[in-house]
């Protein structure tokens, strides 16, 4: 009876949507501790100015897996409601930035000393242009019913380009110190602060979530849209939010990554961060087609795919060679969540414990 | 009868003939008139350039891998899914073949079955996983695409020209179109040309607008993408239907390669990056939907086409400044899913009355 | 087929069923939803694997495995589902060939011309070269059984094929089966329509709770036995129901709820007027592609209302979306529960409370424990057979999907409630219920308008009928007129 009972529990976390990137933060954090525990090494240094900044592996993830966990919310919410990805926050970030940079530093043909306009200022400018794009790829999807990842195919092939056309395709340098604050360290607190501003972000969405249904209705416009408007939601409307809010993340991230160079480059910044932002989510347990989400296993995802490629620059992984290693261990993890091979796993292990009690009893 | 009633009685049996037109058909036809529309107009607009045959050729000689790889795209998005592989395959297979040119001293041949072998592996495994085991195609091409871009980096990671003398030889080779030729500045009679690659994918076209119009498996491909369940109950093997597609696209972006290390004659680890994009947009411009189900091969040739017509316009028409090309192209598939769009709804509307 | 066993994670949906179908009869396969009959069928067409037991074909001693669709069409055992499973994508002619015939090519001349010819011959109002997508569904199910029949199958499965086909279509239907059987095929026929049964079939097995209750003879067992049987206990029989007909004297006749005037929608019905009273129980009826659900839902405002309006109480609504509508009280549930009614992923609480938290609006949502509540009192006063409320909705049997709409427009507690066709699909004893609790709700003093495609469940419960031919209202009768004569008279035009 005990065991029945303590194997009950155990299908039950297996079957639990947590389990997967638990599991695979588990095993990797396992093969570093095996491989060179000093991974896990957390080093209190002083960086150039003299603040104190903690630096180390995990340090870096919690940094950079910061980026790709903000993004994985706005991801996630539109996965569930239009049942399809959003291929363009990589280039929406190019843009953001570079909205960023031109509010700050100006018109690009003039060299301007010192920043034009507040910081707020430009964060604000550049969350309404990136939730403007948002939106327009949510009206293509929503009412002009274009499959989600081809509406955003459009803004993933011209935001290069408009980023660079907003700036004249010159690269200003915001020269504030207290800019490169938000993509580095506040003076005084040694963590990192896009840690910070990730946790904000978790915790407005958390709010959102408890005080609004934004849950339910995503979930019923992205399960069954027709049923949905019969029951007077207004799908079109829903996914364009959703598309909204995942623009206001991008904006955050751009804001991070202009924050880091105090400058970007249009071309690679943010280059195959929607491939990490959609990981996270399909890690997370996700269905890619959409319908019911869950937030905090495409959190934990997006921590996940930063600490796999992490890891893998600790072992000199060149950074162009990066995408295989990775690639391999997609593959792997959606082999192992496929429905088909759980199915057969669970089919062969009935079949051995059959076996071995026919033996017990024989 | 009055001119008017005419008229109107006109334009109605125009609507009844395209609301009785399958999706297809229609999607093609409007990618086909809006080609030609553009090329004219690029004509009366831009003059002299765009009426000599060559320019039309030179767009077929850049773009021959282009049209393999949208073709093979087509077949996935045909069948329901999608593989943006493609692009990465092509690089891996550019890299593989000139370090075996050049570092191993191998002939074209084994090039061309190395590029052969690269596609058939990557046509088993991305098949396999979606196929078989049931795992989105997005993922597991995405999965495909980083390999190959990591592969190539690891196979080597600079740039270089390939210097084998047979195979410098089979680059250059041109083959002379007759009477398509023109004179040029001093006077001189230019033969116009196509190279290989061109012909290569004209074969495939052919071969695989025949295979999708006439053999079981290209309309299978149809039932497939139309709606998997049904096309289960009606006796279609679903799984090995999907198998095929995901194995000729990859199959195609192996010749594809080869194509284009044909072209640009060098391996390098950016080669036809955003190549899969292009496809994509490509067939969706020639009528292909994403939703599966609905597509040709003919449309998606005439979707390469439009899309470098209008690069060639773009650059032609002195905005020469890079951000153009990106931007136009965006803006020409924006159009382009609209139009689609409004045209399916309205369809559905007036079969409705 | 001999001692099937089959069982899904959680149900055992089938237990040791025997089944035999014999050359040249039409054999009819009865039981509640949930029953297992579906199961059955797709264990005999290779859809699922049988988990035990053997299927014999021809009298043959060998046991056959179907592994696949694909084996059981080389076996003879052609399908045609209760939905549409073909693909709306292909031609007509392609539908009826696809994945069946020789050769690695298709020969598109004499595909056509053979298709033509069948479509013809079966009296189907399609072309070959028709995209199937701009069919009606009713000639697309006659596609689908066009296919079938050309199959030369030795075994012919309809699953519910009758569920949308007017009674004309039925008619060729069944002139078909009878054709087929003259010429040896078996038929396994599953319906919820007795009369039906009645009517074409020589033989039922009745199956329940995926048990085998027994196979019978047709004109040795009378239906009130086989509802009984299918029930697995005496049914309380439809008297009960016209007791409470009385309900109907309560009804305040003196004022309208809800008047329609020249109600029209894009939908292509003509304009309508059209009233109903507190506390009254009305129907639209008419033949299927009448306009009745058009109606509906342009009151509703689910389709875009080109003309007329909507009076609540004597005052103009102004209703041009459903949510407007259910500001005003009104609920509908829809035609088609699956693709307008549930929320398959959604759990059976979710479910519930989605109608009422979108009229709370976006920034108001219940706690757990209120949904919890919720949940838990309708499907106590529904007798919703759920797991617990956490279950998928999507695994619960139609019977009880259907409970689960209703309790969700239920809580929204409106005043003028629609229900179109809530008893497809669904078992007698279900049905019963369901018609029980809408004579229930209008003694409460709701209105309700009762749409349905048998005539006698119209019949039962309503107390004015609004008829409609050709997507026009064409007449209303209510009183004595409510007889299945005079309304059939009424939709078929005329009192010829």
């Amino acid at each position: 009876m005990q065991k029945t009972k303590s194997s009950e529990a155990l299908k039950g976390i297996v079957r639990h949507q947590l389990f997967i990137p638990v599991l695979a933060l588990l095993i990797l954090a396992v093969f570093n501790l095996i491989a060179d525990p000093n991974f896990f090494k957390i080093t209190l240094g002083y960086n150039s100015v003299g603040d104190p900044v903690l630096s180390g592996y995990l340090v870096t993830i919690l940094d950079y897996g910061s980026e790709v966990a903000i993004l994985a919310i706005g991801m996630t919410l539109v996965t569930a409601a239009s049942g399809g990805q959003d291929i363009s926050v990589g280039a929406a970030i190019a843009i953001a930035g570079s909205v960023i940079l031109r509010v700050l530093c100006g018109n690009p043909n003039e060299l301007l000393e010192g920043l034009q306009a507040p910081i707020i200022v430009a964060f604000l400018v550049a969350c309404v242009v990136a939730m403007l794009f948002g939106a327009f790829n949510g009206v293509l999807v929503a009412c002009f019913k274009i499959q989600p990842m081809v509406a955003t195919l459009i803004l993933y092939t011209a935001g290069r380009s408009i980023a660079a056309w907003i700036n004249n395709n010159t690269l200003p340098i915001v020269t504030d110190t207290s800019f490169t604050y938000i993509g580095g360290f506040i003076p005084g607190i040694p963590v990192p602060t896009p840690f910070f501003v990730a946790l904000a972000c978790m915790l407005v969405i958390a709010l959102v979530m408890k005080f609004t249904n934004l849950r339910l209705y995503t979930q019923a416009v992205g399960i069954n849209e027709s049923s949905s408007k019969l029951n007077g939601l207004n799908p079109v409307l829903i996914k364009i939010l959703s598309f909204v809010i995942l623009g206001l993340c991008v904006a955050v991230v751009g804001l991070i990554k202009v924050s880091r160079l105090s400058t970007i480059n249009y071309s690679v910044v943010a280059k195959d961060i929607e491939m990490d932002a959609i990981l996270a989510v399909a890690l997370g347990g996700n269905a890619l087609s959409g319908g019911k989400f869950n937030m905090t296993a495409s959190i934990l995802g997006a921590y996940v795919i930063q600490f796999l490629t992490t890891t893998l620059y600790k072992f000199n992984v060149q950074a162009d060679a990066l995408p295989a290693y990775k690639a391999v261990v997609i593959i792997m993890l959606v082999v192992m969540s496929a429905p088909s091979v759980k199915e057969k796993v669970a089919s062969l292990s009935k079949k051995l414990k059959s076996n071995s009690q026919t033996k017990e009893v024989a | 009868m009055s001119e008017k009633n005419k008229k109107t009685a006109g334009s109605v049996s125009l609507l009844n003939k395209i609301a009785n037109m399958t999706d297809t058909n229609l999607l093609l036809t409007i990618t086909i008139v809006i080609f030609f529309v553009m090329y004219i107009g690029a004509i009366v607009f831009q003059g002299a350039g765009f009426l000599k045959p060559q320019t039309f050729f030179n767009i077929l000689n850049a773009n021959a891998a282009l049209i393999i790889g949208a073709c093979g795209m087509s077949i996935v998005m045909i069948s329901g899914g999608i593989d943006i592989s493609i692009g990465g395959v092509i690089a891996l297979v550019s890299m593989s073949c000139a370090v075996y040119l050049d570092y191993h001293g191998g002939s074209v041949i084994g090039a061309i079955g190395i590029a052969l072998l690269i596609g058939l592996l990557y046509g088993l495994v991305q098949g396999y996983l979606v196929a078989y085991l049931n795992i989105q195609p997005f993922i597991v091409s995405l999965a495909g695409m980083f390999f190959a871009r990591g592969m190539t980096t690891i196979v080597n990671s600079s740039p270089f020209n390939v210097a084998h003398e047979e195979f410098v030889a089979l680059k250059n080779f041109r083959i002379v179109v007759p009477f398509m030729g023109s004179v040029n500045k001093k006077g001189v009679y230019v033969d116009a040309y196509i190279q290989i690659g061109v012909v290569v994918a004209l074969l495939v076209v052919l071969l695989l607008f025949a295979m999708l119009r006439w053999t079981k498996l290209g309309r299978a491909f149809y039932a497939v993408g139309g709606n998997a369940q049904s096309a289960l109950m009606l006796g279609i093997n679903v799984r090995r239907t999907k198998f095929f597609s995901h194995l000729i696209c990859s199959l195609l972006a192996g010749i594809a390669g080869f194509v284009y290390f044909l072209y640009v004659g060098s391996g390098s680890p950016s080669h036809a990056s955003g190549l899969e994009m292009n496809a994509i947009a490509s067939s969706i411009i020639g009528g292909t939907m994403l939703t599966g189900g609905v597509g040709n091969i003919i449309g998606t040739f005439f979707g390469v086409l439009s899309l470098s017509t209008i690069q060639n316009i773009v650059s032609s028409a002195g905005l020469d400044q890079a951000w153009w090309t990106g931007i136009t192209i965006a803006a020409m598939l924006c159009l382009f899913l609209v139009v689609q769009s409004v045209v399916i709804a309205f369809k559905k509307r007036s079969l409705r009355k | 087929m001999k001692n099937i066993h089959k069982s899904f994670p959680g149900v055992r949906a089938l237990q040791a069923v025997d089944f035999t179908l014999c050359e040249g009869e039409i054999h009819a396969l009865m039981g509640e939803n949930g029953a297992g009959k579906s199961t059955l069928i797709k264990v005999l067409t290779g859809v699922y694997e049988k988990d035990e037991g053997q299927i014999f074909v021809e009298g043959k001693d060998k046991a056959v495995a179907i592994r696949s669709p694909q084996e059981a069409q080389k076996l003879g055992i052609s399908t045609v589902y209760q939905e549409i499973t073909l693909c709306p994508n292909l031609s007509v002619a392609e539908n009826m060939y696809i994945g069946r015939t020789d050769g690695l090519c298709e020969n598109w001349k004499k595909m056509n011309a053979d298709a033509d010819k069948i479509l013809q011959s079966l009296d189907i109002p399609a072309k070959a070269t028709q995209q199937l997508a701009s069919c009606s569904i009713a000639v697309q199910q006659m596609v689908a059984i066009a296919r079938a029949v050309d199959m030369d199958c030795k075994v012919l499965i309809l699953d519910e094929p009758t569920s949308s086909l007017d009674d004309q279509e039925v008619e060729k239907l069944f002139g078909l089966m009878r054709d087929l059987k003259a010429r040896g095929v078996g038929i396994i026929f599953v319906t919820h329509f007795l009369d039906q049964v009645y009517e074409v079939c020589d033989k039922i097995t009745v199956l329940r709770d995926g048990k085998l209750v027994g196979e019978y003879e047709i004109k040795d067992l009378p239906r009130v036995q086989l509802v009984s049987k299918m029930l697995g206990k005496d049914l309380d029989d439809m008297s009960d129901i016209k007791s409470d007909q009385a309900a109907y004297d309560k009804a305040d006749a003196s004022t309208a709820v809800f008047e329609t005037e020249g109600l029209a929608s894009d939908a292509g019905i003509k304009p309508f007027d059209f009233y109903i009273h507190k506390g009254e129980v009305n129907g639209f009826t008419g033949l299927l592609g009448s306009g009745r659900s058009e109606c509906v839902r342009a009151i509703f405002g689910a389709d875009r209302v080109i003309s007329g309006s909507v009076k609540k109480n004597g005052k103009v609504v102004k209703i041009s979306k459903p949510l407007d509508a259910m500001k005003n009280g009104i609920a509908y549930l829809p035609e088609d529960r699956k693709v307008d009614g549930i929320v398959g992923d959604l759990s059976v609480r979710d479910n519930i409370i989605l109608a009422l938290q979108v009229l709370e609006g976006f920034f108001k949502p219940f706690s757990k424990a209120e949904a919890n509540k919720f949940a838990d009192e309708y499907i106590k006063l529904l007798g919703i057979k759920t797991a617990s409320a956490d279950t998928p909705i999507k695994s619960l049997s139609g019977g009880n999907q259907q409970k689960v709409i209703l309790a969700r427009w239920l809580l929204t507690h409106p005043e003028y409630l629609i229900l179109d066709e809530p008893t497809r699909g669904i078992d007698v004893g279900t049905k019963v219920e369901i018609q029980k609790l809408v004579l229930k709700l209008a003694s409460e003093g709701m209105s309700v308008t009762f749409i349905s495609s048998e005539l006698d469940e119209m019949l039962r419960t309503c107390s004015r009928l609004v008829v409609m031919r050709d997507r026009k209202v064409v007449g209303e009768l209510s009183g004595d007129d409510l007889t299945q004569s005079k309304v059939m008279n009424t939709i078929a035009g005329g009192d010829k």
